[in-house]
């Protein structure tokens, strides 16, 4: 596809997702829908480092839920409105992304992954002994029934550009959604996806060959972690409660890098693909079984995927249509 | 505030604590540390055995570490399994140890999702005759749940590391992990050794699974909780080094016991992952690690 028909498609997009939320009464659909926003950006963001460049994030949720208590510090700072509450999130999260490159972009495969995972509970751990933030009790973010902005109402449930705060939410994880696939995009077309894949081939060959991996993968871990960050940052405020344990919960972290690896690590589609997959199925199980089963259905594709289609959905499809051929 | 009482209790709780880690990280000390085989499930696979044990113990109340001794084998012949499948899907074909890592992340929900719909999501508790008790030295306590599966702990750790520098197999484990080419060329199957020691590896979450059982209630996802100890002791040990292994989880359970009696439980797990990020930052090759590691 080439640039331009990309770029119409996406604000088309934009205009759909935003007539959604003005037709549709039925509060369902945006639940939902959020969850799924929520599982593309995220898987996403861990592509940027783990499909392009090839080190395995296992700390996704600790970005995540950095990204959401920064929200929170700004909320119980200075009652800081949603917008900056987002960009609080993402800053936190960037900075703790950078400090973590620095410490541990030395360590290859395995002992990354390791270090992300301990960063993870070093991150819960701080937050659940943190009392200004609530602690392990969790705090709450009571959004304000109408938000308008530069005179124009936002949400109200007359006349605003919103009926309520969950469209809105909605229309930004929507408007997120895209901006994350449009920043993967420029990745894979400029010169840092090009040096992302070079060291994820062979890091020692790309260094020698004068590719500055250091910097790549600093700004690939800042860069995923402060989108994260901004997908934390939401959080509270969709949820209007939060507490250390879900925020930090593992289970962000193997649905991040399963969805990726469910889908195809290798452009942007991949995790699209199977965010959107494996999103819906969880939400159809949610809703038919329990949402127990959601992990088992993320653990049963991530195990079948790996030994059977190493490539992903996409790998499937190109091998079979070549097949066809 | 501190207390001399306080902080010899601190120490004897380290110790015993200490000797329990040495348990749930010396089967990991053999898959990750000689085979190279990234079981992220361990801890999952130790509370599969909790959970066999509970189940014995509370149908027909037999003792959770004769349970847990008992399921050895079938822990071995799951072992063998698992790597059959690890070594056809990702070892034979050359594939990366990250993908081999996010199949066992895969395997550890899945176990988790499947003992919590047997089980449900509770804690559940073992009974054995000795758990209330506890022997007194003047103001130091020793308590026998934790004094029990220390002892227990402290035979199957040595135990291990006895066979692996002694016995012909366990030095063929050693080998596997220095060379296997040079193993390949003398007619030797590496995939044979590697399989059998894994197998060895899995036998002991069974073991370990008896000892957690009796020390704290289990529940099906606790063991997360863990994954961040076994690694760190098995990175601070020196891969591979089954002495390292247990001097670094007697250092972890005492500075855990020592921060949790003065600064508060819900401080200690940060202990063993902020060691752990410490130690792969600045010395990844561990306190007893082997010089020229170059592995990772």
């Amino acid at each position: 596809m080439n640039s331009t028909r990309f770029y119409f498609v996406v604000l088309v997009l934009v205009g759909v997702s935003y007539l959604t939320t003005v037709f549709i009464d039925n509060q369902y659909p945006f639940f939902a829908g959020f969850a799924i926003l929520q599982l593309i950006i995220m898987a996403l963001a861990w592509n940027i480092l783990g499909g392009y460049g090839g080190y395995v994030n296992f700390g996704s949720a600790a970005f995540f839920g950095l990204g959401a208590y920064g929200a929170i510090v700004a909320y119980q700072l200075f009652g800081a409105s949603l917008p900056i509450q987002i960009l609080v999130g993402g800053l936190f999260s960037a900075l703790v992304g950078l400090g973590t490159g620095y410490l541990t972009l030395r360590l290859r495969g395995v002992y990354f992954a390791i270090a992300t995972l301990a960063l993870l509970v070093v991150a819960e751990t701080l937050i659940h002994n943190w009392d200004y933030v609530g602690g392990a009790a969790g705090a709450y973010l009571l959004p304000k029934r109408n938000l308008d902005f530069w005179g124009v109402l936002i949400v109200g449930k007359v006349g605003g550009l919103f009926g309520n705060n969950k469209e809105l939410l909605f229309f930004l994880m929507c408007i997120l959604a895209l901006l994350t696939i449009v920043i993967c995009r420029a990745i894979e077309k400029s010169k840092l996806g090009r040096g992302l894949a070079a060291l994820r081939d062979n890091e020692e060959a790309a260094e020698s060959m004068g590719v500055p991996t250091l910097k790549l993968k600093l700004i690939a871990t800042t860069l995923s972690a402060a989108i994260m960050g901004v997908t934390g940052g939401i959080f509270p405020y969709y949820m209007t409660f939060i507490e250390p344990t879900s925020a930090f919960s593992l289970d962000i972290s193997v649905n991040a890098l399963a969805m990726p690896l469910i889908g195809g690590t290798f452009t942007w589609l991949g995790p699209v693909l199977g965010a959107v997959i494996l999103g819906t199925l969880q939400q159809i199980a949610t809703v038919t079984i329990s949402s127990e089963i959601n992990l088992l259905i993320v653990g049963l594709f991530l195990v079948s995927f790996v030994i059977f289609a190493p490539e992903g959905f996409l790998g499937l499809i190109k091998k079979y249509s070549k097949r066809r051929d | 505030m501190f207390s001399l009482e306080l902080f010899l209790n601190a120490l004897v709780i380290g110790i015993l604590l200490g000797g329990f880690y040495a348990a749930l990280s010396i089967g990991l000390s053999i898959s990750f540390g000689l085979l190279d085989i990234v079981n992220i499930a361990h801890p999952a696979f130790i509370i599969l055995g909790a959970f066999v044990c509970f189940m014995f113990n509370s149908a027909f109340g037999f003792d959770p570490i004769l349970v847990g001794v008992a399921f050895t084998p079938i822990f071995f012949i799951l072992g063998n399994l698992i790597y059959r499948i690890y070594y056809t899907s990702f070892e034979k074909t050359g594939a990366t140890a990250l993908r081999g890592l996010a199949f066992f992340f895969g395997v550890m929900f899945i176990l988790e999702v499947a003992l919590s719909m047997f089980f449900g999501v509770d804690y559940q508790m073992v009974r054995a005759p000795y758990i209330d008790y506890k022997l007194e030295f003047g103001v130091v306590d020793i308590p026998f749940r934790m004094f029990v599966p220390f002892l227990v702990a402290l035979i199957m750790t040595l135990g291990l590391q006895y066979f692996s520098s002694k016995t012909f197999f366990g030095r063929a484990m050693q080998a596997v992990a220095q060379d296997s080419f040079a193993l390949r060329l003398m007619a030797i199957d590496p995939a044979k050794i590697k399989r059998i020691a894994f197998g060895i590896s899995l036998a002991t979450c069974s073991v370990a699974g008896a000892l957690f059982a009796i020390i704290m209630p289990i529940e099906p996802s606790i063991g997360r909780l863990y994954i961040g100890q076994v690694f760190a002791i098995v990175v601070l040990g020196g891969l591979g080094s089954q002495n390292g292994t247990l001097i670094a989880a007697m250092l972890l359970g005492l500075v855990e016991s020592i921060i949790t009696t003065f600064f508060g439980p819900s401080w200690a797990p940060a202990v063993a992952f902020s060691a752990l990020i410490l130690v792969l930052a600045f010395k990844p090759t561990g306190i007893l690690g082997r010089a020229g590691d170059t592995r990772g």
